[in-house]
């Protein structure tokens, strides 16, 4: 039976979270003053989730990048492969908000959080 | 020379000002709003982490989402702006005239105003300003000039990375570092409780296996061309280094997040009063200054946590220009003064007239648990499981609220222990 121990972070009460696994394996929560706290919780001994953030290569845009993000939170292990997936991409201008520049990554797309309009080279 | 006329001028487009610009077009006012950088938006741009717009759009954007959203209403609206403008001086010629001298690409302009609302933000501390000795080589940033480089040019400053300051700026950027394949060494905390909120010390730090150096001090940089490593030592409780605690941690570049500076040199030139507490100026609930017609919001004002309060405080800066437009100045009345009380560090705005719903915004001097946000003289209190410096208190006040204060000469908040 193992425990562990969690700062809550979905409010500022930043609750400090006791989570144990009883004998029939179902999780006990501790510490939370409210229902959100052992949500959180549980998915973050079970399967820790994260949006990811970065920016990627624009080419002939009036910004040298475009900012991006998850679209939803993903498995923290996977992490470094979003980030790796965005560091080997090269866009090219215009990219609107919203635009899936990489689909399905860890079961979630990353989708631009800039927008780069195209400026004409000279 | 060319000389155009406004009801009002605003200084800065961050999201302060640019609210205040939308606000005051909504409001049928003449505005301009004036940037001295080639590109609206300010620090959100390059925010590109989420966590933006919870309490305004109710929905968690980036930075970047989150100012984007204003640029489309101010297309919709017209706004007239000016870019790669920059503001010379500003001329107080009358209570209800002033003259922003603007040095523009299409040359020199005099906007002769009713109003002004200055909305410059605020600057990062630098190292100069921080007590570190020693060598200065490159590598040096604030953490506002690392977020730039990384985040709208795309260049990572470098591979091996020492953050002074726990602030929220520090933590985010040390998962920047972090994320983008940089070894985050440390996080150099003076005081002896973070700086930033709690939730960024769990998603940036501990995400990251960063360690964080609570009751520590950076005191000397190392390095001849490039930072080689800084020195670190503990602190007492008078926060002194204490001698032979020195620890010496390798690094390729230093990341201060030492604090920020309202940035008002523009306005104490023409005999702004500032509030030694917030470092931003004394305003009366229009986010007036002393200097009558002259407004100020967001960063500006008071370091803000949330970009949410910044946006508000734009949007009353720009309700306080019409109403000082429409009676010829904001009419004299009894402002009662709102007083800092226990475990109170500062309080904006400094005064109140209790005719109107006035927005306080106030932080606490030192962490507590457990304990009762309370203003007496109206009967408000709020019970608070944490309250910490780093987490700004913002209370609504509503005019009937307010009246139960009629009779008293001031108000005030105060932080009590709970039972």
């Amino acid at each position: 039976m193992s425990e562990r121990e969690l700062t809550c972070i979905i409010c500022p009460a930043s609750c400090t979270l006791k989570v144990r696994t009883e004998p029939g394996g179902s999780l006990k929560v501790e510490g939370a003053l409210c229902p959100r706290g052992v949500d959180y919780a549980k998915q973050e001994v079970t399967d820790p989730r994260r949006i990811v953030m970065s920016v990627v290569k624009v080419v002939g845009g009036d910004l040298p990048t475009v900012s991006v993000k998850t679209n939803k939170p993903v498995p923290k292990k996977c992490i470094q492969e979003v980030m790796k997936a965005t560091a080997s991409i090269e866009l090219k201008a215009p990219v609107e908000i919203g635009q899936a520049v990489i689909k399905d990554i860890c079961g979630a797309d990353v989708v631009a959080t800039r927008r780069v309009k195209k400026v004409n080279s000279i | 020379m060319l000389e155009l006329n406004y009801d009002t001028v605003i200084i800065g487009a961050g999201p302060a000002g640019i609210a205040a610009a939308i606000k005051a077009n909504e409001l049928g006012l003449k505005a301009v709003l004036v940037e001295n950088r080639d590109l609206l938006g300010g620090i959100p741009l390059q925010c590109v982490h989420p966590g933006f717009g919870l309490h305004y759009f109710k929905e968690d954007l980036t930075g970047t989402e989150f100012i984007y959203r204003f640029f489309d209403k101010m297309e919709k609206l017209g706004v007239e702006h000016l870019l790669k403008s920059h503001v010379h001086s500003i001329e107080p010629v009358a209570h209800n005239e002033k003259v922003v001298n603007v040095i523009t690409p299409q040359g020199v302009m005099r906007l002769k105003t009713k109003t002004l609302i200055y909305t410059a933000g605020a600057r990062e501390r630098h190292v100069f300003e921080i007590n570190i000795v020693g060598d200065r080589p490159a590598g040096i940033y604030t953490a506002g000039e690392a977020q730039t480089l990384m985040d709208i040019y795309g260049i990572i400053p470098g591979k091996e990375i020492v953050i002074i300051g726990s602030g929220d700026v520090g933590l985010i950027m040390a998962r920047r570092f972090a994320l983008e394949g940089a070894k985050v060494k440390a996080v150099i905390e003076l005081m002896h409780y973070p700086g930033g909120l709690m939730r960024n010390i769990v998603q940036c730090l501990q995400d990251y296996d960063i360690p964080l150096y609570l009751g520590h001090v950076a005191t000397k940089v190392v390095g001849k061309k490039r930072v080689e490593k800084v020195v670190v030592a503990k602190v007492d409780e008078k926060l002194k280094p204490i001698e032979g605690t020195e620890l010496e941690i390798p690094c390729d570049t230093i990341v201060l997040a030492a604090g920020l500076v309202p940035n008002l040199d523009m306005l104490e030139k023409i005999g702004l009063v500032i509030d030694p507490y917030t470092r931003g100026p004394v305003v009366n609930e229009f986010l007036e200054t002393n200097i009558p017609g002259v407004f100020v919001a967001g960063n500006a004002l008071v370091i803000n946590d949330l970009v949410d309060y910044v946006v508000e405080q734009g949007e009353l800066a720009a309700e306080g220009a019409r109403y000082f437009i429409e009676n010829d100045g904001i009419p004299t009345t009894d402002w009662k003064p709102v007083i800092r009380g226990r475990n109170i560090r500062f309080i904006v705005p400094h005064y109140v007239s209790g005719k109107r719903d006035v927005i306080l915004y106030a932080r606490v001097r030192q962490p507590e648990k457990n304990v009762v946000v309370a203003i007496p003289e109206v009967g408000w209190k709020m019970k608070q499981f944490n309250v910490r410096p780093a987490e700004m208190i913002r209370v609504k006040l509503t005019k009937r609220l307010l009246e139960r204060a009629a009779s008293v000469e001031k108000i005030s908040m105060e932080v009590i222990p709970g039972e």
